[in-house]
Order: structure tokens, then sequence, then C-alpha cells
């Protein structure tokens, strides 16, 4: 409408329909342009008002996080963070040795089999002599009886205490969680288990820790309960890698980001095929709209009102 | 031009070549595009995938 209004207004159109007066066009006030001004300053100041609280809201609630009694895990530069990046395979398979050898004796995988790791980190053979190495208990037989057998690729990873009343009194009361989802079930992910892991140090002056637990900051309540699992040289990889505390742990780290989200790499794979689909289609599609639309851009209409 | 005019003669005047048309090209530019995505992602994360290592490990069963 006020697109219609400037035409009719402006000198050329004048002449062009000689006509003696302006033509007043009904208008809805629905467009901003077609608004009185203190409608405008009225509501550009209400938007104003409403984006600086919601930012400042925004802020006040990151400040708030800041000043708990916690210290947040710092970023990482993991290999795979970037959009596109995807997991590095030769330090799960490390990160596998390190779960196995070492967290392995507390922490069960129970959504893990062996299977799982199949083309991943290991070739089938590798995986069928893992799986072998471990004592699974199947059945009944015919007579009703329970039995064991070598594991197979389809069990899933052995368990180191059959329920979960059994692994506290184990580890003094406290439960070793499941590892299965670990990094998707803390905030901070891997960055969180790494300086967990590598985060343990004395308690500063004039704070004590129970018997039985260990001062660790990263740790929400600072005293937990698992005993610092590794330190430089806890295993000796089978790929010569140096097995640093860090090294061990950034292994292990990548190995559970894996297991919780074992679909990553295609997700990574298909992210970028979607941006080359897009980089194909979004031009196309907006010459199509250009194009389309460059009737109505380019057109004029004009009322002659009868003589 | 002229390429564009022969092609439209040739494969998009007919409502049955232009479906056959689509449907061949659809095929084949499905594949190549989804082997140059694949190759790309290989390219920018050389070295990190299973592909990349797995030769370190099947070596060894063949010996
Ligand atoms: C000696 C047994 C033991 C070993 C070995 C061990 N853990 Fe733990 N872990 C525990 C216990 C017990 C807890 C529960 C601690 C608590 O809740 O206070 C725990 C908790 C955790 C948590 C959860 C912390 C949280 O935020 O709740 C993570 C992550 C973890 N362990 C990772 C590992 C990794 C990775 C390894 C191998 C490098 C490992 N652990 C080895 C006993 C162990």
């Amino acid at each position: 409408m006020a697109a219609l209004r400037v035409v009719v207004l402006s000198g050329s159109s004048r002449t062009f329909l000689n006509a003696p007066k302006t033509i007043r066009t009904p208008t809805a006030n629905m467009s901003i342009s077609s608004m009185s001004r203190s409608r405008k300053v009225a509501l550009s100041t209400f938007g104003v008002i409403t984006a600086g609280g919601a930012g400042l809201a925004l802020m006040l609630h990151q400040s708030v996080k800041a000043s708990d009694l916690e210290l947040h895990p710092p970023n990482y530069p993991w290999s795979h963070a970037g959009p596109l990046s995807s997991l590095d395979h030769a330090s799960i398979r490390r990160g596998y040795q390190v779960y196995k050898q070492v967290c392995s004796a507390c922490h069960s995988m129970e959504y893990l089999a062996f299977r799982n790791l199949v083309g991943v980190s290991h070739t089938e053979a590798e995986v069928k002599a893992i799986a072998e190495e471990v004592e699974v208990v199947d059945g009944p037989d015919e007579s009703g009886e329970m039995f064991t057998r070598p594991g197979k690729l389809s069990d899933y990873f052995p368990k180191p205490y059959p329920n979960p009343e059994a692994a506290r009194v184990a580890n003094n009361g406290a439960l070793p969680p499941d590892l299965s989802y670990i990094v998707n079930a803390r905030h901070g992910g891997e960055d969180y288990v790494f300086s967990l892991l590598t985060g343990y140090c004395e308690p500063p002056a004039g704070v004590t820790v129970r018997e039985g637990l260990y001062y660790n900051p990263y740790f929400p309540g600072q005293a937990i309960g698992m005993a610092p699992p590794i330190y430089n040289e806890v295993l000796e990889y089978d790929d010569g890698t140096p097995a640093t505390m860090s090294q061990v742990a950034k292994d292990v780290c990548t190995f559970l980001r894996w297991a919780a989200e074992p679909e990553h790499d295609q997700r990574k794979r298909m992210g970028l095929k979607l941006l080359m689909g897009s980089a194909i289609l979004v031009p196309l599609i907006y010459y199509m709209k250009r194009h389309r639309w460059s009737v109505l851009k380019s057109r004029k209409i004009a009322y002659k009102p009868p003589k | 031009m002229a390429l564009a005019k022969s092609v439209y003669n040739l494969l998009f005047r007919r409502t049955s070549t232009f479906a056959v048309t689509i449907m061949v090209g659809a095929i084949f530019f499905e594949r190549v595009f989804d082997q140059a995505g694949d190759a790309l992602f290989e390219q920018m994360n050389r070295g990190k995938l299973w592909k990349h290592i797995q030769h370190n490990y099947e070596e060894k069963d063949e010996e």
C-alpha cells in the first residue's frame, strides 16, 4: 500500500496520470511504514527493552553459575571438536585398552558389545580373540543348568560386579557409574572427565577430606570416592605411544565419547554432505525467488479515475 | 547456447525422454555427489579414521 502511494505521489507518475489531485488510498494500519511516529518509537523501545532484558538475564544466569563452589573444566582442543572433525580412531583403540586394563576393574559399560568395536578400533579377528578371553554365563542347557562358555562377538562387556550393591560394598559405599554414556551424562562431557581424571590434588589448607574419599576440585562437592585411577605409565600401550597421564586420560575420553555417541563420525559426514547440498540448492532457490518476484517488484500499478 | 538448444531438443522436449533423463541423471548425480562428499570428509580427517589405520592391524593376521 505504502509503495503504491509513493508511486502515485512521485512526480513522474503524476504527469503520466494527468490527475489534478493526489489520490487518497485507504490503508489498513498494518505495516511499519504506515505507522505514526510515536507508535514507531513505542514499538522500538519495547523491542530494545525486551532484547536487552533477555540478554541481561542470560548474562546474570551465566555469572551466577560462575560463582558456584566448583571448578569448571576448560575447553580442551579435542581432535574431534570441529564441526566436521571425526574421532581419532587410533585414540579410541588406545582408550579401549585403558578402559579394559584400568577402569573396567570398577566400572561397567553395559551398553557396549564386543561387536561394536569391529570396524571402529579393531578388526573382527582381533575382537573375536578379545571376546574369547572372557567367560560368559549362558544357559540353561537341556538339563536346566547354567554353564560358562567363552565370549562371542555378540556378548556385552563383562561387568566388574554382579549388582550395584556389591559395587558399593567394594568401593566404600560409592557406586562407580556405568561409563557407556558418561560423557553425555555429565556437564562438560569429555572436558569434565579429562579434568576429573587428571585433576586430583592435595586439599587446600583447612579442608579435610573424609577417610576413603579423595580431593578433586572438578568433582561437585570436591570429595570423590574414586581413588586416582591413572598416573604416568599406568599401562603400556600396544602401539608404543608413551603412556603419560594426560595421554591416557585423553585416549580414554576419546573412547568414552565414541561409546556415548557411536554415530559421531556418520553424523559429521552427513553434515558435510548437507552443507555441500545446500551450497548447490541455496543459490538456486535464491535465484528462483528473484526470478519469480522480478515481475512483482518491477510493476507499477496506477489508478486512473473515471473521467 | 547451441549446446543448450540441442540438449533441449534431444532430451527435455518430450516428457518421456525428460522423465528418463531426470531419473538417470539423479542416479549418476547421487553417486558422484556421495563419493565426492566421502572423499572430502576422508581428506579432511586423514589419518584419523579406521579406514586409514586398519592396515596396521590386518597385516598381522595374514602372517
Ligand atoms: C578403584 C575403582 C575405580 C577405578 C579403577 C576407576 N573408577 Fe571411576 N569411579 C569409581 C567410584 C567408586 C566412583 C564414584 C565416585 C563418587 O561418586 O564419589 C567413580 C566415578 C567415576 C566417574 C563419575 C564422576 C561423576 O561425575 O560422578 C567417572 C567419569 C569415572 N569414575 C571415570 C573413570 C575412568 C575413566 C576410569 C579409568 C581410567 C575409572 N573411573 C577408574 C571407582 C573407580
